[in-house]
């Protein structure tokens, strides 16, 4: 009997050897999902959701996905296996038929003087697209999304990939003719987040505002890649994916939109990034009078009164000052602009693809000065008659951004107010159906100001060493994603009356040396 | 009176103060049964270490004993803000202790004591949440004491001797909280060093005012362990990196702080003793653990302990010819200040239970063994002084230690 009490006590003294938490957080019960199943979360999306990262979707990006990273907290209080449509690498791009139809993804490198600068990382892209993956997905995230591919048939579809199907989608697709939503549907989702509507305004933005603003055409069927697409499509959409999504009772979060002319790749190369010294600006000012002078002369020729003609001609005598200015950028020529071209404005962009080395060196942006058009400015200088070639010459020079390489206040208008339109039609879903809308414009704008501050550390909007942009300047490192987790969880904590635990972002990197 | 007991009870529950530092009181079988007393007992070479004066109070001409533990240590930590939850991996360590004591004459006596009085070993899952701070640490220094005692009357004995230190270091950490390679490896860096050298003293006196009390006290020196040139080895560091992280060597220091120990016993009748010891560590030596590399880098690393206190009971009962069973209790306070516990020594102020019996297999031979278990209350504490981009970032939670330690020793006498 007393043996059994030395071992009992033993087993004590043994057992109790590992320390044991009074409340441990990873005890059931001890988090809380509140008002929310989270059983089943689906995400839904674009690359943002997919956890795409220095322009390509590659593994340790999307274990960093923010719906990824939510899950894991979900598992905290009720929330089940989250499975995502894994690449089949670290180092991203795409083959179709072994073909390569998408690079690896961006690095930071240094060149000899030590300044950095992204290049492609090492290696050939291994992941198949006609491997399809078997699903289903809980992160339906796809790449290059708009909001009406969601409910587009055949968007998974192989044979259509390069025109009406998207190559991310065929690799996780349940079938050739399903659409995304479909296949989040089918798992019978308790909780969903809608991220959708970015690349709706994006694409038109990245290609410069080439594309069209299709405000007015209800057929995206008829829109080219690089389209904004109409708001009443959007809306039409949206309002599909919700009511989808919530007809059988799920609960979940509408993230709105943010200003993407905010984001490094249009905030990189300042639009005022034409230094000149005294001697320099002094050359392009006179330069810029000879244009204006050359085309009251032209004016006149056509027969414009003297008075309109100098009145329209007036614009162009920029004035050049020692410092910073702002770039001269090519405009549609009309009549109130005949030469179509103008200084920008402050609000207006340059991409982060232009050719920096041309807007350095060979005059892209300002003049193309050349020692013929020299000879032509010494000649109006002395008073003398220059010929009708030689005018052209003077004109023929000025050299303004392409509008490829730039977005001019029109095209930010475009963008805005189809934004805007989104942004509402989210506002007024996530109200009418007890759902979270975080709003990521505010957060955006709010970072873009001032930076987001967590626990020792912040990120901002600088390209590259900000921490929130990954190396392609649109999309967001893992640090960025990570706060956009901990932001929906305090929203769901807020409106849903739970409690999970945040997401520190310091546990998460930023952008990755080579 | 009870009141005054009970409020002081409550103000040891409230202090905000830690115990332990990276001190590891395991000196002696006997005196460890016995709540690590001993400055004042006189009971087997073990005395060399705990109060060298008492060896030429020992009966005995010649005294030889060897002992050692197993250190079966846990460390729980959990933060609630972000649901992480780790435990550090189940680590054995092994100090142990040699000490033999010989008569030359009634008033003069030598000895010669080994042992392990610091050591660290923590392990944590590799890349937990504070691997920036520490994945895993192992110190450990040997102690190698020859001392001679002299009594110089029936009454008093006074000893001493120099200690060589042989001291080892391994540690290793992430640079940052979540710097990776393109690989998604993080960025880190181990130091390793053994065998530094370093010298200090220990010395003591004791007191028998009569037959049934002893007095001690003993006061070992301070030691500063410097390592010199160690090996420095940083790990996945991208290429473009790899000039701001050399590979190469380190510079760091080290203070074993000094203790100063007073007590006395008192035999009670021939089978009880009792025995008090407080024992002052002067952990405030322990300034920092800076770490300079030779390719420039600085790690900074703010400790700013300050002296802690350990006060100890014990008592022996003579059972038999055969049996002696021993046990004890101390309080140990730990060195740690708010806002500087750091997780690769996470000690808090603990409750110790101390038991263990001696068997005399023969005349000459003794088994000795002993059992501590270690006690910590849950504590929510952080580390304030991490600096990432100059902004410091804490790194605190919830944690909760213990520590179970069953030793066996072997006792010959002549």
């Amino acid at each position: 009997m007393k043996k059994i009490l030395y071992i009992a006590v033993a087993m004590a003294a043994f057992s109790s050897c590992e320390p044991e938490f009074n409340n441990p957080v990873d005890e059931v019960g001890f988090y809380d999902q509140g008002q929310v199943d989270l059983s089943t979360y689906v995400a839904l999306g674009n690359s943002l959701t997919s956890g795409y990262a220095d322009g390509a979707l590659y593994i340790d990006a999307q274990e960093n996905s923010y719906p990824n990273i939510l899950a894991s907290k979900f598992a905290f209080a009720g929330g089940g296996n989250f499975t995502q449509p894994l690449m089949n690498d670290n180092i991203g791009g795409l083959l179709f038929n072994g073909q390569a139809i998408a690079g690896t993804r961006l690095v930071l490198s240094y060149d000899a003087s030590g300044n950095p600068f992204p290049t492609n990382i090492a290696g050939s892209p291994t992941t198949e697209v006609t491997n399809t993956l078997e699903g289903p997905f809980n992160n339906m995230g796809v790449p290059g999304a708009k909001s009406y591919h969601l409910v587009a048939p055949g968007y998974g579809n192989a044979a259509g990939i390069g025109s009406t199907a998207n190559p991310y989608f065929v690799r996780m697709a349940s079938d050739a003719e399903s659409t995304v939503l479909a296949d989040a549907a089918a798992q019978s989702p308790t909780f969903f987040s809608l991220w959708i509507g970015n690349n709706d305004v994006l694409t038109y933005a990245i290609s410069g505002g080439t594309g069209e603003d299709r405000t007015g055409n209800l057929d995206p069927t008829s829109y080219n890649s690089n389209d904004i697409t109409d708001p009443n499509v959007f809306a039409a959409v949206t309002s599909q994916v919700v009511n989808t999504m919530t007809s059988a009772g799920a609960k979940g979060v509408l993230i709105n939109i943010p200003d993407v002319t905010k984001v490094p790749f249009f905030t990189t190369v300042p639009n005022n990034a034409l230094v000149l010294d005294a001697g320099q600006a002094a050359q392009l000012t006179l330069f810029f009078q000879a244009v204006a002078g050359i085309t009251t002369q032209g004016l006149i020729n056509q027969g414009v009164p003297a008075a309109q003609a100098q009145q329209i001609a007036a614009q162009y005598a920029i004035n050049f000052t020692e410092g910073a200015n702002r770039w001269i950028i090519d405009v549609p020529a009309t009549q109130t602009n005949p030469l179509g071209f103008r200084q920008m404005t402050e609000e207006e962009r340059v991409l982060l693809t232009i050719d920096r080395s041309a807007l350095q060196t060979q005059g892209y942006g300002s003049v193309a000065i050349t020692p013929d058009v020299l000879q032509v400015l010494g000649k109006l200088q002395q008073g003398a008659q220059i010929t009708e070639a030689e005018a052209n010459l003077v004109i023929g020079a000025v050299n303004g951004i392409d509008d490829k390489d730039a977005l001019d206040s029109s095209e930010i208008n475009a963008i805005d107010t189809a934004r805007s339109a989104y942004n509402s039609t989210l506002a007024g879903l996530a109200q009418q159906n007890d759902l979270i809308l975080l709003d990521f414009e505010a957060l955006f704008d709010r970072i873009a100001e001032s930076g987001y501050q967590f626990n020792g550390g912040q990120v901002t909007t600088e390209f590259g060493s900000g921490g929130a942009f990954s190396l392609d300047g649109i999309h967001l490192t893992p640090r960025g994603y990570a706060i956009v987790a901990h932001e929906m969880i305090q929203a769901i904590n807020e409106q849903y009356e739970a409690n999970l635990p945040g997401v520190n972002p310091a546990d998460y990197p930023t952008v990755f040396v080579q | 009176m009870k009141t005054r007991f009970m409020t002081i009870l409550a103000l040891l529950a409230l202090a905000h103060s830690y115990a332990g530092g990276f001190r590891v009181a395991l000196q002696g079988q006997r005196a460890l049964a016995m709540g690590h007393t001993g400055v004042a007992v006189v009971n087997t070479s073990e005395v060399a270490f705990f109060n060298p004066a008492g060896m030429s109070f020992l009966e005995e001409k010649l005294s030889v004993s060897f002992g050692m533990s197993a250190i079966f240590s846990n460390i729980a930590f959990q933060n609630e803000a972000f649901g992480y939850s780790v435990r550090s991996e189940s680590s054995v360590g092994t100090p142990f202790n040699l000490y033999g004591t010989y008569k030359i004459n009634e008033k003069l006596s030598l000895g010669i004591a080994v042992y392990t009085p610091y050591g660290s070993q923590v392990q944590y899952p590799d890349n937990w949440a504070g691997s920036h701070l520490v994945n895993d640490i192992e110190l450990s220094a040997i102690f190698f004491q020859p001392t001679i005692s002299y009594k110089i009357t029936d009454k008093i004995s006074v000893g001493g001797g120099p200690i060589y230190v042989s001291g080892n270091v391994n540690f290793s950490r992430n640079l940052d909280r979540s710097t990776t390679n393109t690989e998604g490896e993080r960025i880190g860096v181990t130091i390793d060093q053994s065998g530094i050298g370093a010298w200090g003293y220990t010395a003591g006196l004791m007191f028998k005012p009569t037959d049934k009390l002893t007095m001690g006290i003993n006061y070992r020196s301070e030691i500063n362990v410097e390592a010199r040139d160690g090996n420095a080895d940083f790990r996945n560091i991208p290429e473009n990196l790899q000039n701001q992280f050399a590979d190469g060597t380190f510079d760091a220091d080290l203070p074993l702080p000094a203790e100063l120990s007073v007590g006395a016993s008192y035999q009670v009748n021939g089978k009880w003793l009792v025995a008090f010891d407080y024992n002052r560590v002067f952990w405030n030596a322990y300034e920092a653990l800076d770490v300079q590399f030779s390719n420039g880098l600085e790690s900074i690393n703010p400790r700013n302990y300050k002296d802690s206190s350990t006060y100890r009971f014990g008592f022996q009962y003579n059972a038999s010819e055969t049996f002696t069973l021993r046990g004890g209790y101390y309080f140990d306070e730990s060195p740690v200040q708010d806002g500087y516990f750091a997780p690769e020594t996470p000690r808090n102020n603990s409750n110790n239970f101390t038991a263990g019996l001696s068997v005399q297999i023969s005349n000459r031979f003794a088994i000795d063994a002993s059992f501590l278990y270690i006690h910590f209350n849950e504590i929510d504490a952080s580390y304030d002084y991490y600096f990432e981009n100059g902004q410091a970032a804490p790194f605190g939670g919830t944690y909760k230690n213990n520590a179970f330690i069953p030793g066996l020793g072997i006792t010959y006498s002549l």
